[in-house]
């Protein structure tokens, strides 16, 4: 009798939760809401006040708006998406929580890219593409296979070699880096530092642009890919028999992230964390689907990079700090909160 | 009818050495099988002797280093992907999920072959993963998280998924390893119901000899790789043959009614 009953309550349990489509809808809406809101608000804070009025009839507020602070906005949205997204992305693809462009040292392989073109003074284009972009894009290549290949051994993807991995990555590529900044010229190395801890000066739209053209489709292309994610998380060979094509799915999956990353890098430096804290965040508060959590880090790693720039942007009485940063200051203790958490998980 | 069909099928782990002689170690040697629509076949042998590798090649999650898997005739590398999870389900020894899945995320991802792409389950879909819930005696882990559970009750969820997948075989590697007595007597009635019902094919990897005796029409018995016999489990569950496959001298079988009773002499 009892079974019976509780049969029942499970069957209308189940069609009175909402479907998943509305969960979706619902989540999007909120967090584009939450995005929008910080947006605005962020235009506003900075170390030189502005108001809207200012704006319009002051010609320097104008021109403070329009070419510093309105692209630093725009780019701490497109930065913050894009890192969010890859974490959520890479967590899935290895099955581990703690994996983010910063941890797998896929920023680190982008920041030596990015710095050996600056130091080589490659300001030159290839077919309109600034060559700082596409060294990048290939140093953040390198470091996902690399790293792929020391953790694979076989078909075990151990965890802790991954993120092991990672750090090794991380330590050359800084090495490396800074032995490019002690030779390079001084104008160079200023550069550089910018570059290793993070931050997102910006003069004029037309680079944010640029940018966005990237990496707007690479965004949509990695979301298309957010149900084989999901079902990646849950176990590989499982996804495999449920009719992922694992192999292609992997690959896809690193090339749009390394193309993602290089180019945040490229434009932002190496910003930590941020990759790793969003995407648990929108779990947190949206439950743990993967096409949820995907589009969600995106909207979400926008409005906490935006967040966080406004408040580096206006934490000190004199100068800025860089928002790498502040991301670094709330990532670490988030990352070692993880850490303990991680003996909840049913994982090794 | 045959439903899938191995021919020869060899593999071996790339990176292991062979102690026997050069070159590779074969983990599956020329084995072939030929699966039945709403047939039971059990897979034993001892710890190595290449029972996961070779069910792991009829699911397609391997590529037989020589031989052929034919699903409906057709080689399983020629299948797409997606039509081929709505004919096989596999289910593994162990998921290692790192993620804290609610149940009901786990069962309804069994459905995903089903939907087409960039569409979400229906509500047809919930009901029929609540189906497969129950169907495999875990209708009360509905409202869990999968990282919560213990080792039986998370065999069951992904007993679940498997069952909500659909498929017209499933491919079962130890799924009764972690389970208790009722729960292990509910997953075979559970499968001879649903053979009968919707002329479900079994492949089942099982350590427990007691049940293949009375539910299986047949028995394939790996020794090293290969084929030490094939047959009804009256013709394969023999003391004399049972020694053999397992290396163990004191085995007993004896044949009581439709059972046979199993058991090692002191």
């Amino acid at each position: 009798m009892s079974a019976t009953s509780e049969a029942g309550t499970l069957v209308t349990r189940a069609s009175a939760a909402p479907p998943r489509r509305a969960r979706l809808a619902v989540t999007l809406a909120i967090l584009t809401v939450v995005l929008v809101a910080s947006f605005f608000a962020a235009l506003f804070i900075g170390r030189q006040r502005l108001d809207l009025a200012a704006v319009f009839s002051d010609p320097f507020a104008r021109a403070l708006f329009f070419r510093l602070r309105l692209p630093r906005v725009l780019m701490g949205l497109l930065i913050g998406g894009s890192l969010s997204l890859v974490g959520a992305a890479l967590q899935a693809l290895f099955r581990n929580p703690l994996a983010d462009p910063f941890t797998l040292g896929v920023s680190g392989g982008g920041l030596l890219g990015a710095s050996i073109a600056l130091a080589l003074g490659w300001s030159a284009r290839l077919l309109g593409t600034p060559l700082v972009f596409l060294a990048a894009f290939a140093g953040a290549m390198v470091a996902v296979f690399l790293v792929r290949a020391i953790a694979r051994t076989g078909a075990v993807l151990l965890p802790g070699a991954l993120l092991l991995s990672g750090v090794v990555v991380n330590l050359v590529s800084a090495a490396a880096v800074l032995t490019i900044q002690y030779l390079a010229d001084p104008d160079s190395a200023l550069r550089i530092l910018r570059w290793m801890i993070g931050s997102l000066d910006v003069v004029g739209l037309a680079p944010v642009g640029q940018m966005f053209l990237v990496l707007a489709p690479a965004w949509i292309a990695l979301l298309a890919f957010s149900r084989q994610l999901h079902l990646l998380a849950i176990d590989e060979d499982t996804a495999a028999t449920l009719g992922v094509n694992v192999g292609r799915c992997e690959t896809a999956v690193y090339l749009l992230s390394a193309l993602i990353v290089g180019v945040a890098v490229a434009m932002g430096g190496a910003i930590g964390f941020v990759g790793l804290i969003v995407p648990h965040a929108v779990r947190l508060l949206f439950g743990e689907d993967l096409r949820i959590v995907l589009p969600g880090s995106l909207l979400l790693g926008a409005t906490f990079l935006v967040l966080a720039d406004a408040l580096a942007r206006s934490a000190l009485a004199s100068g800025e700090l860089p928002v790498g940063a502040i991301t670094g200051l709330l990532g670490g203790p988030a990352f070692l909160w993880l850490l303990r958490r991680r003996r909840q998980y049913a994982v090794m | 009818m045959t439903l899938l069909e191995a021919r020869g099928v060899s593999y071996a782990y790339p990176g292991v050495p062979d102690s026997s002689g050069p070159g590779k170690a074969m983990a599956v040697r020329g084995v072939s099988l030929e699966v039945e629509a709403a047939s039971m076949t059990a897979v034993i042998g001892a710890n190595g002797s290449g029972k996961s590798t070779l069910i792991r090649m009829l699911a397609g999650l391997l590529r037989p280093f020589s031989g052929e898997v034919l699903l409906h005739g057709k080689p399983l590398e020629h299948w797409q992907p997606r039509l081929r999870a709505r004919e096989i389900a596999y289910m593994p020894q162990a998921t290692a999920t790192a993620f804290p899945f609610p149940v009901m995320d786990i069962v309804l991802s069994g459905r995903s072959p089903h939907i087409p792409r960039f569409r979400f389950e229906r509500a047809e879909d919930y009901a029929i993963a609540l189906d497969a819930l129950e169907a495999a005696g875990a209708a009360q882990l509905a409202g869990r998280i999968v990282t919560g559970l213990s080792a039986g009750e998370r065999q069951m969820v992904v007993l679940a998924r498997a069952l909500a997948q659909q498929p017209r075989l499933l491919l079962l590697d130890e799924p009764s390893s972690a389970l208790d007595l009722k729960h292990r007597a509910a997953l075979m009635r559970t499968l001879a119901r649903l053979r009968e019902a919707r002329g479900l094919s079994i492949v089942m990897i099982t350590h427990d000899l007691q049940l293949t005796g009375s539910l299986f029409d047949r028995i394939l018995a790996l020794r090293e790789g290969e084929v030490a016999a094939l047959g009804r489990p009256d013709e394969v569950l023999r003391s004399d043959l049972l020694a053999e496959i397992y290396g163990e001298p004191n085995v007993r079988a004896r044949r009581m009614g439709a059972q046979t009773l199993v058991w090692i002499e002191a």
